[in-house]
């Protein structure tokens, strides 16, 4: 066996344990809600084709969004039962991903036992009621048995969704096996996705089949089939159950929560801050890995996370809404600083010396022959050109403020993952992208940034964030968090992000030799 | 003894049963006969409140049916359907041991009746208590069926034409079954049925049905000899008729 395959395959006890709390309990709640819902609206003529309806739409949303949608309504409502009872809901990681599965998982079960009740033959009700049972006991002694090989066979599709749709509750904050295939992708790590994709299709068929022995034994009646499946399935709850518990019992929440967004840089940093922390300070330090862009500032807020790394101009676009016009770098970080201490009570501990910039990029060659060096001659090519940039790119403000200065009217834009964008621009799928400064991959492509002479983009400054009350709980951290400032150039990031993007080596590992390096 | 007073049931203007009066005394086999949609199934169904009447009473030994619980009543009261209807997630004994259950009856009560009822209806206990409804021939399970009506010692059976779907032969010998049965067990029935051969064999008294209402009551011999109409004396008439055309056949002259 490959090494990267056995370091892979030493987190799949914990992945794999993450990934069943998910879905077991997604699918027992599921089954739990849409069993006696079903039954219910059997009840209920009219309800019927609303209550399917609602169950239909709810399966509409894709479920990464559903996952996210988690987040600001159990924010919301945390703060509500904050303000009521005193307990804020966590927003972040398991829960909203629980939720989130579990609404996903209602729609097949609920459609099937509707229909597996409503398609018994209405001679057998009618022989029910004959033979003198009350509506209670003609449901559980004839509609509920003889509908149920049919809600078996829902509760088996919707074990097959939620298991799947259980690999995207990575970038909530909830661990599963979607954490191998989040950053696979991201580092480059094809292995890691592999065994993602793998353990989460093995897993998904092995309770398909469980289920399914369980339906036939139940068709066959043969005691042994479904004691069999049984026995299984209660293996699986009970393991779930004890894991649970034990991770309530023995897992005290760590010292420091780090966050990490969905990029490589963010892997590094989180594992270099909790290094610098558990180092220093000896504190035990967690990383909470691929978290979405929003998600993580909404989550160091509530306190669901207590240090991750965001950029000045993230902040100063996306928080504060804030346009073009700015003063100079430290300005903005400035401005910054005061505002998240302000409105939010985070506290800035420090920039780490680089800015991983926004920048529109193309292939050096590419940018020579048009005679391209600075944005603003793109605009009168730009109707010939495609540009691509990542996932949330051109929903900023910064794009707006682009093509307000510029006059920027591209033939065409994509949005794709960021670590595909470097590649579709050096083999010319795409003309123009939104890099990110610090991308080992620009050098390594040869890819050129084109100048943003009207300065429209706004400083990107690396800043260390550290949530409310963390200040108090871990004074030392933050120290210790404090002596990075200023120790990471943009080159040396360059660097450390193609040491993993390209080299395929393993963020942890390449934070380690830096912090090694500049003792 | 039963007695209905004026029983009508309406859906919308359409009168399926239209003030319907007749009385069954105790022991008594009585036939509710007419061609389909005359109104006998929903009459019998009203007996035992699987239909709730729109006007009129049931009245079972003096006390109105109206008063029990429908689930209380139908207890009461053994059912045999057209459509048979075993339950095919019980065995036969679980099939024929339900309203016993249902009256929380103990285990030992309970297997008893079963054999003795599987015994009655000639299906060999040790063979027959665990099989399965859909292993079973359809004239078996009509014999299931009203082991399963009779389970209960009720007070009264109500037979829904119960040979209506099974095959000539089969249905002739569950036919003497049943007058064995009868005979046996003495219970006061109503059966329904459209088979006027059927009607002689298995009733002291045919009550002829037509568009929801009573057309004449009494002993096969009364109707026989005295029909009130044309109606009941066509239909009366029968077995003979069918019987001509079978001596047609037999001398050669249809062929």
């Amino acid at each position: 066996m490959s090494e990267a395959l056995a370091a892979q395959l030493d987190l799949l006890p914990g992945y794999l344990t993450a990934h069943l709390q998910l879905a077991l309990v997604a699918l027992l709640l599921g089954a739990a809600l849409s069993v006696p819902a079903g039954v219910w609206v059997t009840r209920r003529a009219a309800l019927e084709s609303g209550v399917l309806g609602l169950a239909s739409v709810v399966q509409t949303i894709p479920s990464l969004a559903l996952l996210a949608i988690m987040v600001p309504l159990l924010g919301s409502l945390g703060a509500l039962t904050a303000r009521a009872f005193g307990v804020a809901l966590r927003s972040i990681g398991y829960l909203p991903a629980v939720v989130a599965l579990t609404l996903y998982s209602v729609l097949p079960i609920l459609r099937n036992t509707v229909t597996g009740i409503a398609g018994v033959d209405p001679a057998l009700v009618e022989a029910a009621r004959g033979v003198g049972m009350t509506r209670a006991q003609r449901l559980r002694r004839v509609e509920l048995p003889l509908a149920m090989p049919v809600i078996v066979a829902g509760v088996r599709t919707a074990a097959v969704w939620v298991v799947g749709a259980a690999t995207l509750s990575t970038p909530v904050g909830a661990t599963s096996l979607g954490n191998y295939i989040f950053s696979g992708l991201q580092t480059r790590n094809t292995t890691a996705v592999l065994v993602g994709c793998a353990a989460s299709a093995l897993l998904a068929l092995a309770l398909d089949q469980t289920i399914r022995l369980l339906e036939a034994g139940a068709r066959r009646r043969s005691r042994r089939l479904v004691l069999a499946a049984s026995a299984i399935l209660v293996a699986l709850y009970g393991y779930t159950a004890a894991s649970l518990a034990a991770g309530r019992l023995a897992a005290p929440r760590p010292a420091l929560r780090i966050g990490a967004k969905t990029f490589t840089e963010q892997y590094i940093l989180a594992e270099l801050l909790a290094l610098q922390v558990r180092r220093e300070t000896g504190l035990d330090a967690e990383i909470v890995g691929s978290l979405g862009s929003t998600v993580a500032f909404d989550a160091l807020r509530s306190g669901d996370l207590d240090v991750y790394v965001d950029y000045s101009g993230t902040i100063w676009a996306t928080i504060m809404k804030r346009g073009g016009s700015f003063a100079t770098r430290d300005g903005v970080l400035e401005e910054v600083s005061a505002f998240l201490a302000r409105e939010h009570g985070i506290r800035v501990v420090g920039a780490l010396g680089f800015e991983n910039t926004y920048a529109l990029g193309m292939l050096a060659t590419r940018a020579a022959e048009l005679g391209v060096g600075r944005i603003g001659d793109l605009a009168p090519l730009a109707q010939h050109l495609e540009i691509g940039g990542d996932y949330e790119f051109f929903q900023r403000a910064e794009w707006a403020a682009l093509v307000e200065t510029y006059g920027l009217r591209f033939r065409s834009q994509r949005s794709m993952d960021s670590a595909l964008m470097y590649q579709a621009v050096a083999e010319g799928q795409v003309d123009v992208i939104s890099a990110f400064s610090t991308d080992g991959r620009i050098a390594a492509y040869g890819i050129a940034l084109l100048a943003d002479e009207r300065g429209v983009i706004p400083p990107y400054d690396a800043i260390v964030l550290a949530g409310p009350g963390v200040a108090t709980r871990a004074p030392q951290a933050l120290e210790a968090l404090g002596r990075l400032e200023g120790t990471i150039d943009a080159s040396t990031m360059q660097r450390l992000n193609l040491a993993v993007d390209r080299d395929g080596r393993a963020p942890g590992d390449v934070a380690r030799e830096l912090l090694d390096g500049s003792r | 003894m039963i007695e209905l007073q004026g029983l009508c049931k309406r859906y919308g203007e359409v009168r399926a049963v239209d003030g319907l009066s007749l009385r069954v005394d105790a022991g008594e086999v009585l036939v509710l006969l007419g061609g389909s949609g005359c109104g006998k199934t929903t009459t019998l169904k009203m007996i035992n409140r699987l239909i709730e009447p729109t006007a009129g009473r049931v009245l079972i030994d003096g006390a109105d049916a109206a008063a029990l619980p429908p689930h209380a009543l139908r207890r009461r009261i053994g059912y045999a359907f057209q459509a048979i209807g075993l339950f095919p997630h019980m065995t036969v004994a679980e099939n024929v041991a339900v309203t016993p259950r249902l009256l929380g009856w103990d285990a030992a009560r309970v297997g008893r009746r079963v054999d003795e009822l599987l015994a009655l209806v000639g299906l060999e206990p040790a063979t027959y208590r665990g099989r399965w409804p859909q292993e079973l021939s359809g004239g078996q399970q009509q014999r299931v069926g009203i082991a399963r009506a009779l389970a209960a010692e009720p007070g009264l059976l109500l037979l829904d034409e119960p040979f209506g779907a099974l095959d000539p032969l089969t249905r002739d010998r569950l036919q003497e079954s049943f007058r064995a049965i009868r005979c046996a067990v003495g219970v006061t029935a109503i059966f329904v049925t459209h088979d006027m051969v059927e009607a002689l064999l298995v009733g002291d008294r045919i009550a002829v049905m037509k568009d929801g209402r009573l057309v004449q009551v009494g002993s096969p011999r009364d109707l026989l000899r005295n029909p009130a109409d044309a109606y009941v004396a066509e239909l009366m008439d029968t077995p003979r008729r069918q019987n001509a055309i079978f001596e047609r056949f037999l001398h050669g002259d249809g062929a």
